[in-house]
């Protein structure tokens, strides 16, 4: 090619300004679903929010009103066994994978994380169908925490090991340097700095685990009415969505909405306190 | 290059105000072992399948300042990391031969690394403060990592710093990350930190690589001072620096010693015409 002056550089400039703008537009069209989805489910869930609905059981066939009361609680409580049973595993586990996991076992073990990463949760549901309500005899909300806590295993257990290896070996050596013995140098140097990073996976997971509907519906299956016993059926807001969402009633097809609303709400607001809590931290 | 005597009168001055270093050992592999803090004999180390060390025999004065010089990969730090057992720290990395601290042996069977490298401190190339540490958790970490609870942590705080002339330029902010000081302080605060733990010997390895040469004759300064009190064997491929700092310098090639003798001579009057090439920058 012969170099003209001016030329080759028109060229990039034409270059440069056709690339960029295709990143732009891939983004608006990578944001649009999102955004659509967020002002969509606003705009059907506002109308069916009231007080009641945060604060009353459902009420039965054929009237009107109510509210989820008892599924936001019953949310919050599967979530939170959910992190009793998947986040000190997968923690755990991670830890293992990013210290001592250079090995076959390790590499054994962190393809089963991302074959469980993909296992469809459905069949998470089903394979904890048959180990726990099977055996118990009834659905229970702790069959529903363990499904979801299998669920954010591997997402808890990678994103763990990633953060955990980010850590620069100077720190461990600094550690290990002071005479510190290995597994204290892990707990309280390496998972300490790479904690800012772990919780925002955490969170993610959370999130996840939180709108999950489908290993709930034969595990904690659903409840209209106050529960808080671990081994009986539990409500939660995804199965109550669904649940409503299906019936042939308007009422309940407003509450859905609202339902979907409080959901999305919830997991935004716990991503950016998570956010918040780890800037605040890392900010000092 | 002509740089002892007229370039470095430091080194003609102190060594004459310093008590009078005994020479070392003539032949290496009997040096006596009462005026010497740590002995290697015959110390091997492998990386893998790789030879870095062949069979080292060297003793380091008590209360001096040894220098280890010698081109890059010629095995000096991997030398002083097998001194407070540091090298097996690195996967696959193995140590043969002995290495004696007060005469006793550190690889022995029953010897645990962690008490090792307690009496052993370690300053490494980049300065590694503990990011989520404030600078007066990193003096104390060593400690307090180690779960010990130490009496008074502000006079321990104030003295290790003075002791590493970090302290008038950061006694008002004790609270402050560590990681928002200069290169420079931070490598100092690294020096406090291990200072702090009170070890009897202090390896270097490169601690001025990544400052600036400011900072670089602090930190000089402060290996000067130390040194009265304190064994110091320091890694250094800066020749000026070696005869600036040191009482005996050390010159390795290929994983071998080639000659070993108070500074002063080494760097004048080089026995091995290996050392003179290297001292007289034909190589390396």
């Amino acid at each position: 090619m012969k170099l003209l002056p001016g030329e080759p550089y028109l060229r990039r400039r034409v270059v440069d300004v056709v690339a960029r703008g295709l990143c732009v537009v891939m983004f608006v069209l990578a944001v649009v679903p999102l955004l659509s989805l967020l002002a969509y489910v606003v705009k059907q869930g506002v109308g069916g929010l009231s007080w009641s609905f945060f604060t009353e059981l459902p009420k039965p066939v054929g009237e009107t009103g109510g509210g989820m009361a008892n599924a936001l609680a019953g949310s919050a409580i599967l979530v939170g066994l959910a992190c009793a049973v998947g986040m000190p595993v997968g923690i755990m586990a991670g830890i293992y994978l990013a210290e001592f996991g250079k090995n076959r076992f390790g590499d054994a073990v962190r393809f089963c994380a991302d074959v469980l990463s993909g296992v469809p949760s459905i069949a998470v549901g089903v394979f904890v169908y048959t180990l726990m309500v099977l055996t118990m005899k009834r659905f229970s909300a702790i069959a529903g925490g363990v499904a979801l806590g299998i669920l954010m295993l591997p997402t808890v257990t990678r994103t763990t090991e990633e953060l955990i290896r980010l850590v620069p070996d100077t720190l461990r050596e600094a550690a290990l340097a002071l005479g510190v013995p290995k597994w204290r140098a892990t707990l309280r140097v390496v998972l300490r700095t790479a904690l800012p990073g772990i919780a925002t996976g955490l969170m993610l997971a959370v999130a996840r685990a939180a709108g999950e509907t489908a290993p709930l519906l034969f595990t904690a299956f659903n409840n209209r009415f106050w529960s808080a016993s671990l081994d009986k059926p539990m409500a939660s807001l995804p199965v109550q969505i669904f649940t409503y969402a299906v019936s042939p009633y308007d009422d309940w097809h407003r509450q859905a909405w609202a339902a979907a609303l409080v959901l999305v709400a919830a997991v935004l607001v716990l991503n950016v306190a998570a956010r918040l809590v780890v800037y605040g931290r890392t900010a000092r | 290059m002509m740089f002892m005597g007229a370039e470095w009168p430091r080194s003609e001055s102190s060594s004459s105000s310093r008590k009078e270093p005994m020479a070392p050992p003539e032949d290496q592999t009997t040096p006596p072992s009462s005026e010497h803090k740590m002995r290697a004999e015959n110390l091997r180390a492998w990386f893998g399948r790789t030879l870095a060390l062949k069979g080292i025999n060297l003793a380091i004065a008590d209360k001096q300042v040894t220098a280890i010089i010698g081109p890059s990969g010629c095995g000096k730090s991997t030398f002083i990391r097998c001194l407070n057992r540091m090298h097996e720290v690195i996967p696959g990395a193995r140590v043969e031969g002995k290495v004696l601290l007060d005469g006793k042996a550190i690889y022995g069977p029953t010897v645990d690394p962690v008490r090792i490298r307690r009496r052993v401190g370690m300053v490494f190339q980049k300065p590694n403060p503990f990011p989520t540490m404030s600078i007066r958790e990193n003096v104390l970490a060593g400690a307090r990592l180690n779960g010990l609870r130490v009496q008074e942590p502000e006079a321990l705080v104030e003295r290790a710093l003075k002791q590493a002339a970090l302290w008038d330029e950061v006694k008002d902010k004790l609270g402050q990350n560590g990681m928002s000081l200069s290169g420079g302080q931070q490598q100092r605060l690294c020096i406090a930190r291990a200072l702090a733990l009170e070890p009897e010997v202090l390896l270097m390895d490169e601690p001025c690589s990544a400052l600036d040469p400011i900072a670089t004759a602090r930190v000089e300064e402060l290996i000067h001072e130390i040194g009265e009190r304190l064994t110091i064997a320091i890694v250094t491929h800066n020749m000026q620096q070696a005869a600036r700092v040191s009482d005996f310098t050390a010159f390795f090639l290929m994983g071998e010693l080639v000659e070993y003798a108070e500074t002063d001579a080494l760097f004048t009057k080089p026995q091995d015409s290996r050392t003179e090439d290297y001292i007289t920058g034909r190589f390396g």
